[in-house]
């Protein structure tokens, strides 16, 4: 479980402050499907980044299934992204010279996963992403939708808690785009917490709940339940806080 | 992360760019070819040079005259040294028990010459045992015959080149040459035998030792040679024979030197300058070092993104650390085996074209430059690797 109380994320911009996240409070259960949409610049990342403990709240508590995650130490919240979180970015990021399959076995090397142990465990989640067939060949060799297969290959092999996938289908077409977001909607249904930032409204309805950011403020919530398939509907804003 | 899937992600980086990786790797193995060269060129002197001594024999004792010490007084008064004379050698011969030989040699340059043919060459007085120390045998005729020190024949045995220009392949012996105003009959022709400690056994004349005295019209010995058993102390052997002397002239003027003690002496300071020269090559392996600080600061900031996405899936600081840091380390033990193979091969050409040069490496240069260029690696990897490790992931995964 993800808990966000009163978390600020500033940055000092030739000497003005911005707030790329300003007073956000957020609970999202285990196993959840949320949408973060909004503008661009509206800290729709920089949500991201912090959930995933890449980046740390500048004020305010984030606490991961109980531990607040603001005391931790670099290595801690390394270990916290190592076992717990699976990243899935826009432009893929697979390491250009190394195969499907190393690149899926990558985040195990640095966890220590024994050899023997890792072939299988890519070969389970290269089979996940209907990449098996794939597993020899290198990213500039796939089309953009089967290297963001390997990549969600890649986030899930260490079995997290969470993926975060922040515009996974921003390169993509539409028809390699909806594989995409079928495959990660498959691991959601396993279990996997998912969280998905996107600025196509289409996607968002396709999620439990969506969150509206703009400002680095969430200023809409949005259940699915409210939705009945349509567009994103304004729902009541949050009193501010 | 295990050391083997370090190296294996290190060298898939490295093969990315395999013409700037082997740029690196060369500078590297440069270094460590001149070290391992310039070592064995060093060593290899060493063991010349003392190869060539012991051939003199190791249990030899050299007496000269004078003490190569201050004595303390003042000028002119004593500190001139008393002649080391025949009479001393054979003081010594009968005071010194178990004496394998004994030779005093007396030494000089003359003319020697077969009517109008004449050369200039060293005559060394001496016995037939200075012959044997020296391994010098004769070719033709006889060696110096045995007998009492003081008895002067007039014999002479030549060296293969005044044989060859003074009889021009004539058989020389049981000529007569002349040396200096003294008429000598040829007893025996050298053996060639080339250079010994720069000189030409060649081209010398060898007399009995009071022939040579009398040649030179000297009472002073050049030095003496005593020969012992092996199994003698040679020290003790030594403070005898000073002794003796020391009794017979009055005060102690005469110096004794070991065989071994020249040898280790000379063989020290060749090891010191062997040390000066892998120290200078080791000055190219720290510029292969900066070249390897510059590979990896340019591949760091090439791969800034990775850097983000190995942040990103969890490796931890020191873990990226770790990946650079490997990198840096396989190019410079690449550089230095392949360094160690070129200085080897290196050696091994001058080897067969110089037989007689014993260059060889010393196992401790090739170790030293093998450990050395794996500390360059890490050295000069630190920073680039600290740079890696210390950068922000979410500015990295951006590029920035």
């Amino acid at each position: 479980m993800i808990e966000l109380e009163g978390v600020y994320r500033t940055y000092a911009m030739g000497g003005q402050l911005l707030h790329a996240l300003n007073d956000v409070s957020e609970t999202i259960e285990a196993g959840d499907y949320v949408a973060v949409v909004g503008p661009s610049g509206s800290g729709k990342s920089t949500l991201l980044n912090v959930l995933g403990c890449l980046d740390r709240p500048s004020r305010g508590t984030y606490r991961l299934n109980g531990e607040d995650v603001g005391s931790f130490s670099d290595e801690d919240l390394s270990r916290v992204r190592r076992h717990q979180v699976g990243f899935v970015f826009q432009s893929f990021h697979l390491i250009p010279r190394l195969d499907a399959e190393e690149n899926v076995a990558f985040p195990m090397i640095f966890a220590g996963v024994p050899r023997a142990e890792r072939r299988e465990r890519v070969a389970a989640a290269l089979r996940m992403v209907g990449l098996q067939e794939r597993a020899h060949h290198r990213p500039a060799e796939l089309s953009g939708g089967e290297q963001q297969r390997v990549a969600i290959a890649r986030a899930t092999v260490m079995r997290p808690q969470m993926l975060l996938a922040d515009e996974p289908t921003g390169n993509l077409d539409s028809s390699s785009g909806r594989t995409v977001m079928e495959v990660l909607e498959g691991m959601n249904a396993a279990g996997l917490t998912l969280i998905v930032v996107t600025h196509d409204p289409a996607m968002a309805s396709r999620a439990r709940r969506a969150l509206r950011m703009e400002d680095g403020r969430i200023v809409q919530r949005t259940r699915r339940g409210e939705l009945r398939g349509g567009p994103v509907a304004a729902a009541p804003p949050e009193p501010a806080s | 992360m295990t050391p083997g899937d370090l190296a294996a992600f290190a060298l898939t980086a490295l093969l990315r760019h395999r013409l700037r990786t082997s740029m690196s790797l060369i500078g590297v193995a440069i270094g460590v070819a001149a070290v391992v060269a310039l070592t064995a060129l060093g060593e290899g002197a060493r063991r010349y040079v003392t190869a060539q001594f012991s051939t003199l024999g190791s249990s030899l004792l050299v007496i000269l005259p004078g003490k190569n010490e201050t004595t303390g007084s003042f000028p002119g008064m004593g500190g001139v040294p008393n002649d080391l004379t025949l009479d001393d050698a054979m003081a010594l011969q009968r005071g010194i028990p178990k004496l394998d030989l004994i030779s005093p040699l007396s030494m000089g340059n003359e003319t020697v010459s077969n009517r109008e043919r004449r050369r200039q060459v060293v005559v060394l007085g001496s016995t037939r045992e200075f012959l044997e120390i020296h391994q010098l045998e004769v070719a033709t005729g006889h060696t110096l015959p045995a007998g009492e020190l003081d008895r002067g024949a007039q014999l002479v045995v030549l060296g293969a080149t005044v044989a060859d220009e003074l009889f021009e392949g004539e058989p020389a012996v049981g000529r007569a040459v002349r040396v200096g105003d003294w008429r000598m009959r040829v007893i025996g022709v050298l053996a060639r035998r080339g250079e010994q400690v720069g000189f030409d056994m060649d081209d010398l004349v060898v007399v009995p030792v009071a022939t040579g005295m009398r040649i030179f019209n000297r009472t002073s010995l050049f030095r003496v040679v005593l020969g012992v058993g092996a199994h003698h102390d040679l020290d003790a052997t030594c403070s005898r024979a000073v002794a003796i002397l020391t009794e017979r002239h009055g005060e102690e003027d005469v110096t004794c030197i070991t065989q071994e003690s020249v040898v280790s002496s000379l063989s020290s300071i060749l090891t010191v300058l062997t040390l000066a020269l892998g120290g200078i090559a080791a000055v190219s392996l720290s510029v292969a070092g900066v070249g390897i600080m510059n590979l990896m600061l340019v591949s760091v900031s090439e791969r800034t993104r990775e850097v983000g996405l190995l942040k990103a899936i969890g490796a931890g600081n020191r873990q990226v650390l770790a990946v650079f840091l490997a990198e840096a380390i396989l190019i410079a033990s690449m550089g230095g085996l392949l360094g160690l193979t070129l200085g080897w091969a290196s050696i091994r050409i001058l080897v067969l074209l110089y037989p007689v040069f014993p260059a060889s490496t010393p196992p401790w240069a090739a170790a030293a430059a093998l450990a050395v260029s794996v500390c360059l690696g890490a050295i000069f990897g630190v920073l680039p690797a600290r740079r890696a490790a210390h950068l922000d992931p979410v500015a990295a995964l951006a590029g920035r």
